[in-house]
């Protein structure tokens, strides 16, 4: 078995791909959901929006899934402690999430343009919420939580759900939110034909410099304003997960005191190009690249932000020493290495019947089939 | 210190979207596998109606699917949201289970339930029935694996107190994972999902049948639900005999809490069919014994003796006070690593620290706990003895009744007389919601019964909560309760309507044109 400090990279590194599936799969569905409104103007249309995604979001939200249970497994210390310090948060997008399976099977099994309406409102709201939800963690963990140990490792948490609306993580939230619909736009652009394709190719071209302007702003933000966390010594990267056992200063910058601060930069670049890309890709209609191109800025984006926090996983601002960090929030070295086995064994096959399942459904959603068609689901 | 309340409103929490989840899930774990039978059929005899019964029990499995899918990412959230000290203490052990049920089965199961829908017109037939198939075994492995996760709560093997962590740790996944209990608990939970699929299926014929509509189509469909719910139905009561084998050896005081078992009996014990248990006297009034009856279930033999409440409550205070001697070491170690009589104090009564932890409920300092205060913990160690004492009789009862009433089936089935007796089609039709009251009823005789451990023996469940505030759990709790409530009006509303509806409401069978007769003479007539 690969040692500890070894078998803490890589599941640090797995955490990151669980993200990035979640985000790159199961962010389009959010984002296409945002946009239900938008890209479908009557009921055909809008079916034929949902019918892109109807087939495989089950699928894709298992990485959401997964990515809780995989976080449980790995880090239980950051599960407990984001989860519950999260806690509205968490609800918030859970309620959202949950109007998923429910909206799309329900939606069409009447044919009322009130019930149709209202689920539509739902599924659109549902897209946004988790969104902002992610965006706005993820910016908080940039300026700490207020958490902290006692020397049981007991847990207690300060403040509520309104003290992580600051202005920064607000600020991520708008990031994340236009980064998904871009990435939604993408992808009903790959699946769509007609009018539909039309106002999904001008959503890109909307979205994308939206999504890059709000990026590089938070960008200067967080290196201009925002007080990074660093790790000065006490916890090594073998040493048992104990967040008591190390010191941490308060005053440093992300992007330049950080280890893979560089990285970081580097990752911000590739996403940068990526979202700018889909622009020209757009204008040829080549819509496939233009999709991978958002899945890239999506999983460049994730990566800028893992790295720039490494090896923080969650700051504490009550208490910096309760920091959680790579070294002090995984599990043992046991369970780490027996996951890491049957990870490396169960993922190439789900990703392998996956990449069947999308190649069966390939091709694009027509209109004239939506509209013969009343759904079979 | 702990906060009663938010420990009491994080379990209703807790209970009321794990019981809420459970209605949907044995019923997707049953009619996968009957939409698999019934797509087989179909692509051994090419026959048309089968096809149709797939697609039909399809369009309810699917609603009922959503809400499944809808209600179970609450669950994985839940022990991170509500149960953040739970999730630190045990999540080396805990969350490995977890995370392999999303990586096996979810991904399956998921990813698959689109082209089941979407992939009639873009699949060959047997790839489709791979696809059905493939459906059906991502839930049931699920079930495998949460199971495993809760069977360790029930039986925690494989494990053990890490002191530079604070926490429980793996020492062996192998145990983890083939913990008799696990087994026992996995078939007798998937049958029980059998049996209800089979009933839904079953039930729902019947009333087509009542009504005189769908009769082919109902009675092949009844034939399906007959002779897959008789074999369920047996196989959930045999291994929850031996469920109740292992809690025997694991969970003494839960099985003295369903059977009210207020003292310890001469071998063999005899088996209390009725009475009303008395928690005050520690007695059961007006009771119905069966000689014998419970210490042949319990031990599997004549002379092994089942320990009574007040003697398992006795064996608490020992263990408490074992406990205590475990939690004092462990404040000596934490100020010197060093202290080697301290570190063999620990590992003396290592076993025991969970009891101690039964203390800290009222006490900050476990150390300090008064002869009362131990007396206190240990009497908190007996589980609501009415309620485990009905749910199981009742759950039994039912049990019971669906052998019977499939085994009838079976037998009017192989006599092609489904439809000939309308007692029978009524009895059959007011079945329907006794699996899921059973299944209910089971989930609350595992798990309240399992109080007041989160982890048995290890982990007292007031102490697995999360440091939010009241406010918090109460909304969240109200939240849950007007979103699911709504939520399951419309499911309410959309099951009776397309089953009101029926295949031939929804223009699926029978068909416009007749079903052309298949052609077996070209495979007879192959070498």
């Amino acid at each position: 078995m690969p040692d500890y400090e070894t078998l803490r990279i890589v599941w640090w590194a797995l955490l990151g791909v669980l993200l990035v599936g979640f985000a790159v799969t199961d962010g389009f569905d959010l984002g296409i959901a945002a946009l239900l409104r938008v890209l479908g103007h009557d009921d055909a249309e809008r079916r034929a929006v949902l019918e892109t995604v109807e087939p495989v979001w089950e699928g894709n939200q298992v990485w959401l899934i997964l990515g809780a249970g995989a976080i449980f497994a790995a880090w239980p210390l950051l599960y407990a402690a984001a989860f519950s310090g999260f806690y509205f948060a968490m609800l918030l997008a859970l309620l959202a999430l949950i109007v998923r399976p429910v909206g799309f099977n329900f939606r069409n099994k009447f044919t009322d343009a009130r019930w149709r309406g209202f689920w539509d409102w739902l599924l659109t709201l549902h897209g946004i919420v988790p969104a902002l939800v992610f965006g706005v963690a993820f910016g908080n963990l940039f300026l700490g939580v207020p958490f902290r140990y006692d020397e049981t490792l007991r847990l207690t948490h300060e403040g509520g759900f309104f003290d992580l609306l600051r202005p920064y993580p607000l600020l991520t939230g708008l990031v994340s939110v236009a980064l998904l619909l871009l990435h939604g736009a993408a992808w009903v652009a790959v699946k769509s034909e007609g009018v539909v394709l039309a106002r999904a190719e001008r959503a890109v071209r909307l979205l994308a410099p939206a999504f890059v302007a709000l990026y590089v702003a938070a960008g200067f933000v967080l290196y201009f304003g925002v007080t990074g966390y660093a790790l000065q010594g006490g916890s090594t990267p073998a040493g048992p997960s104990n967040p008591l056992a190390k010191t941490v200063i308060v005053g440093s910058n992300w992007l330049v005191d950080s280890p893979l601060g560089g990285w970081a930069v580097a990752a911000a670049i590739v996403a940068l190009a990526a979202a700018l890309a889909t622009l020209p890709l757009c204008g040829r209609r080549h819509h496939l690249a233009m999709f991978v191109a958002s899945s890239v800025a999506v999983s460049g984006t994730i990566a800028s932000a893992g790295l720039a926090l490494f090896p923080f996983l969650l700051p504490s601002s009550l208490d910096p020493r309760s920091s959680l960090t790579v070294w002090d929030a995984s599990s043992s070295r046991t369970t780490l290495g027996l996951m890491l086995l049957v990870t490396a064994l169960l993922l190439p096959i789900v990703l392998a019947y996956t990449a069947w399942v999308y190649r069966v459904l390939r091709g694009r959603v027509s209109l004239e089939h939506v509209k013969q068609t009343h759904g079979m689901y | 210190m702990i906060d009663e309340t938010v420990v009491t409103l994080s379990r209703l929490q807790f209970a009321l979207t794990a019981l809420y989840h459970f209605l949907f899930v044995p019923l997707t774990l049953g009619l996968s596998w009957m939409l698999a039978i019934m797509e087989a059929v179909y692509v051994m005899t090419g026959r048309e109606v089968w096809k149709r019964m797939t697609q039909f029990w399809g369009v309810l499995f699917g609603i009922n699917f959503a809400m499944g899918v809808a209600t179970g990412v609450t669950m994985e959230f839940q022990f991170g949201t509500n149960w953040a000290y739970y999730s630190h203490y045990v999540g080396d052990i805990f969350g490995t289970p977890l995370a392999i049920e999303g990586l096996m089965a979810f991904f399956l199961e998921a990813t698959f339930i689109g082209l089941f829908f979407f992939g009639w017109d873009r699949l060959s037939r047997v790839k489709h029935l791979v696809v059905t198939f493939l459906l059906a075994l991502g839930t049931n492995l699920s079930a495998l694996w949460i199971l495993i996760a809760n069977a360790w709560m029930q039986n925690p093997v494989g494990s053990r107190f890490n002191l530079d962590t604070m926490r429980m740790e793996v020492t062996d996944f192998g145990a983890v994972v083939f913990n008799p209990v696990a087994q026992s608990k996995f078939v007798h939970t998937v049958s029980a999902g059998y049996v209800l699929g089979a009933m839904f299926v079953l039930s729902i014929s019947a009333w087509y049948l009542l009504k005189g509509r769908n009769i082919d189509f109902a009675k092949r469909s009844m034939t399906v639900a007959a002779s897959f719910g008789l074999a369920s139905a047996l196989s959930v009561v045999v291994l929850g005999d031996e469920s109740g084998y292992t809690v025997t050896e694991h969970q003494k005081m839960k099985l003295a809490a369903i059977e009210a078992m207020w003292e310890t009996e001469p071998a063999p014990a005899a088996f209390t069919a009725f009475g009303l248990p008395d928690v005050a006297e520690r007695t059961t009034h007006y009771a119905i014994h069966i000689p014998w009856l419970m210490g042949i279930i319990g031990t599997r033999s004549l002379d092994r003796v089942l320990p009574g409440i007040g003697e398992l409550v006795g064996d608490a205070e020992q263990r408490i006070a074992g406990g205590m001697k475990a939690y004092a070491a462990m404040q000596r170690l934490r100020v010197d690593r060093n202290d080697a009589a301290a570190r063999a104090e620990f590992e003396a009564h290592e076993r025991d620290l969970g009891y101690a932890l039964l203390l800290k409920r009222s006490l900050a300092d476990p150390a300090t706990a008064s002869p009362d205060d131990i007396r206190a913990a240990a009497a908190s160690t007996i589980p609501n003895v009415p309620v485990l004492f009905w749910a199981f009789r009742i759950m039994v009862g039912c049990g019971l009744w669906f052998i019977a009433l499939f085994a009838y089936s079976f037998w009017l089935s192989a006599r092609r007389e489904l439809d000939r007796r309308r007692w029978y089609l009524k009895a059959a039709l007011w079945s329907l919601p006794l699996p899921w009251l059973a299944i209910e009823l089971g989930w609350i005789v595992a798990e309240y019964g399992r109080q007041p451990w989160a982890i048995e023996g290890v982990l007292p469940t007031a102490l697995g909560v999360s440091s939010v505030s009241v406010a918090q759990v109460a909304t969240s709790l109200a939240g849950f309760v007007l979103f699911y409530s709504a939520l399951a009006v419309v499911d309410a509303v959309l099951m009776l309507k397309y089953a009101r509806k029926g295949p031939d409401g929804l223009g699926m069978w029978p068909p416009a044109t007749p079903e052309p007769v298949p052609d077996h003479s070209v495979v007879a007539a192959r070498p």
